[in-house]
């Protein structure tokens, strides 16, 4: 799950890592009251869960309330277009008034788990407030990491390690060391699956500050952090997606015309690839769980015919422990009381695919029918098409 | 021959008396699976579906001699149950639980490593030597024994596998699913470790996913280790980047563990690569002629 930053700074806050004095609001005349709190001069900062707001006039500076007031009366409301948002933009509902500060340094420290390695990993450069990709890309040497044993976690000699090879001393040195410790408590105990801090900021007074917070949370996690759970913002997310994690289903919207119904995470990918290679593309990713019920069944449906770019859909069943003359009967139920808007080909194989097959005959209603995954996809191909 | 599980397999099944636990428990007995014992705590001492259970896996492994484990319980004490049953030295554990937190993950990892155990999953269908033994939630009947091995991933797609290698007259010697999520126990290495010592393996086909770089190592090994000839499909070709498909393990993150990547490092590694998931079966003729 995916948060806002003013949402990662509260959270961050709590564990000690330091953030600029500021608050968040979806109203102008209040920016010029924090403004005049914690300014005069202040940055506005769009919230909406995307990167590069800059590039797109989602962070501006301001030197006293009455223009803080006068920005934040633009940037609410405004469509914000950032090469992470796509052309369509996204809405900026509220934004983060923040005091300005004297940058020294911009740095880097982010924490993400290391699936190779099976551990987290905390990596810092000194070249913060540019892409952390880029730079592991053109000079991986700037990039340090430590990596933690869950068994003893993050060790204060490798927040140490990491404070020097960014060049911090004195003071800043100890605060930095602090700082790192800080984010690397709250990644562990709010089950994250990355901590970002980009860039980290050295003011010219050697304060060690986050000038921007990313964190993305474990969905499997949040179940136990009722708190976090709190934080997901509907507004951010596509419609039917949010539509779908009701059911229980997953679902992602894409850009193609085939819509299609798949069980099995692995079996959607693949339906998907060769929906592809047989000269479309696929308009959404749709698993309706390995153990289909009924009931998903109907649900997916439900999706898949509200969604105006889907021409023709597929229906790809493997029968495992579900029979497939119970899949059968989901399809025909949801479609006779949803309606088929498009063309549909059906593909069902596995436990009782015969009994299945013949319940879709005589539903009455007008299905294709595939044998295989891939006479499935040259079929419906030309029917989104047509 | 077969890997990991056979004949002589006896299963104590953690979460017996749970929902998902008893019914796939008489999956597996109808398949021939010797399920000896049944774990859930607070309740040793019953009988249910006439295999007796215990309150703890120490126990049943005393008892009942089991040998595999079998994981049913809920996400969060699922971890728990992963260590319990490596701390008696079951040799062979398969967690089917789906939505265990990373971080859990990340401690059983570190738990196994000074033990002698062998962990399938989480988040996995689980093992199956065909006509043998079935430790998991795979339809049974669709399998056949043979001499393919087959390591996946996925569920359903390994399915899908598993009846194109059977239409072209192939059987399987065992079939495993790693799992779909960010971390796991065996992985493709290890599995293929065992594939090459198995006399009675032929081929292996080895179903990948966009995420990580599981396929890639994979990759490395088979081209340096691996004699014998591997098919391989990578599921998630057209997934865009960023996004969670379905698994928790299947994201392209910052650009990485894409499909082109991890289908580029098995060609050149000299594994049957299939572009579409409809030429697996056809692959593994390819590669045994």
């Amino acid at each position: 799950m995916k948060i806002h930053e003013y949402q990662a700074k509260k959270i961050l806050d709590q564990y000690g890592v330091q953030i600029p004095r500021g608050e968040v609001t979806d109203n102008p005349s209040r920016a010029r009251e924090i403004a005049e709190k914690v300014g005069p001069k202040v940055v506005l900062k769009a919230q909406v869960h995307a990167g590069g707001r800059g590039k797109g006039g989602g962070i501006k500076l301001v030197g006293n309330p009455q223009e803080a007031e006068k920005i934040a009366r633009e940037m609410i409301g405004m469509t914000l277009v950032t090469p992470q948002t796509g052309p369509e933009g996204k809405l900026v509902r509220r934004i983060l008034i923040e005091e300005a500060l004297d940058i020294a340094r911009e740095l880097y420290v982010g924490i993400v788990i290391d699936r190779a390695k099976e551990a987290p990993v905390v990596m810092a450069s000194p070249e913060g407030g540019v892409e952390i990709e880029k730079v592991a890309a053109e000079s991986p040497e700037l990039i340090f990491k430590e990596y933690i044993n869950p068994g003893t976690g993050f060790l204060s000699f490798q927040a140490r390690n990491i404070a020097f090879k960014l060049g911090l001393e004195g003071a800043t040195f100890k605060q930095g060391v602090k700082f790192i410790m800080s984010l690397y408590k709250a990644f562990e105990a709010t089950d994250a699956s990355l901590a970002e801090i980009n860039p980290l900021l050295i003011t010219k007074q050697g304060a060690v500050l986050a000038l921007d917070a990313k964190m993305n949370f474990d969905d499997n996690a949040l179940p136990r952090h009722s708190d976090i759970q709190e934080m997901r913002d509907l507004d951010e997310e596509e419609l039917l997606e949010v539509e779908a994690s009701k059911y229980n289903l997953n679902y992602i919207k894409l850009d193609g015309s085939v819509g299609c119904m798949v069980n099995g995470a692995g079996l959607a990918m693949a339906t998907m690839d060769i929906i592809m290679h047989s000269g479309s593309m696929p308009a959404n990713f749709l698993d309706v769980g390995g153990g289909v019920s009924e009931e998903a069944v109907k649900n997916a449906f439900k999706i898949l015919v509200s969604d105006k770019d889907v021409k023709a859909a597929l229906i790809n069943i493997f029968g495992g422990i579900v029979r497939c003359d119970l899949v059968a009967n989901g399809i025909v139920k949801a479609a006779k009381e949803m309606g088929i808007k498009v063309p549909m080909v059906v593909r069902l194989e596995g436990t009782n695919v015969e009994r299945g097959k013949k319940i879709l005959k005589e539903s009455g209603l007008s299905f294709y029918h595939a044998e295989s995954m891939k006479e499935a996809a040259e079929k419906v191909v030309p029917l989104a098409k047509q | 021959m077969s890997i990991l599980i056979d004949e002589k397999t006896r299963v104590v099944v953690q979460g017996i008396t749970g929902g998902e636990g008893t019914f796939h428990t008489e999956k597996m007995q109808e398949y021939g699976t010797a399920v000896v014992a049944g774990v859930t705590p607070g309740k040793g001492g019953i009988t249910h579906l006439n295999i007796p259970v215990y309150n703890s896996v120490a126990q049943a492994v005393e008892k009942e001699d089991a040998n595999a484990s079998a994981i049913f319980v809920p996400p969060f004490f699922a971890a728990d149950a992963i260590m319990e049953a490596a701390d008696t030295g079951i040799k062979v554990v398969v967690c089917i639980t789906e939505g265990i937190p990373t971080f859990d993950m990340i401690k059983v990892k570190t738990f196994l490593n000074d033990k002698d155990c062998s962990l399938i999953g989480p988040n996995t269908p689980g093992i199956i030597s065909p006509g043998k033994c079935k430790i998991g939630i795979m339809p049974g009947h669709i399998h056949s024994p043979g001499t393919i091995g087959i390591i996946s991933r996925s569920g359903t797609l390994t399915y899908e596998a598993v009846q194109q290698v059977s239409q072209m007259g192939y059987g399987q010697s065992t079939a495993v699913g790693i799992g779909g999520d960010p971390i796991v126990g065996l992985k493709f290495i290890e599995l293929l470790e065992f594939f090459k010592e198995d006399k009675d393996t032929e081929a292996v086909i080895l179903i990948g996913e966009i995420g990580g770089t599981a396929e890639e190592e994979a990759a490395e090994y088979i081209n340096k280790e691996f004699p014998k000839p591997v098919v391989s499909f990578i599921a998630g070709q057209t997934a865009p980047p960023g996004r969670r498909m379905g698994h928790a393990g299947a994201i392209i993150a910052g650009g990485k563990g894409t499909a082109k990547e991890k289908m580029e490092a098995l060609e050149k590694a000299g594994v049957y690569v299939a572009i579409s998931p409809a030429e697996i079966g056809q692959k593994v003729r390819e590669a045994l002629s």
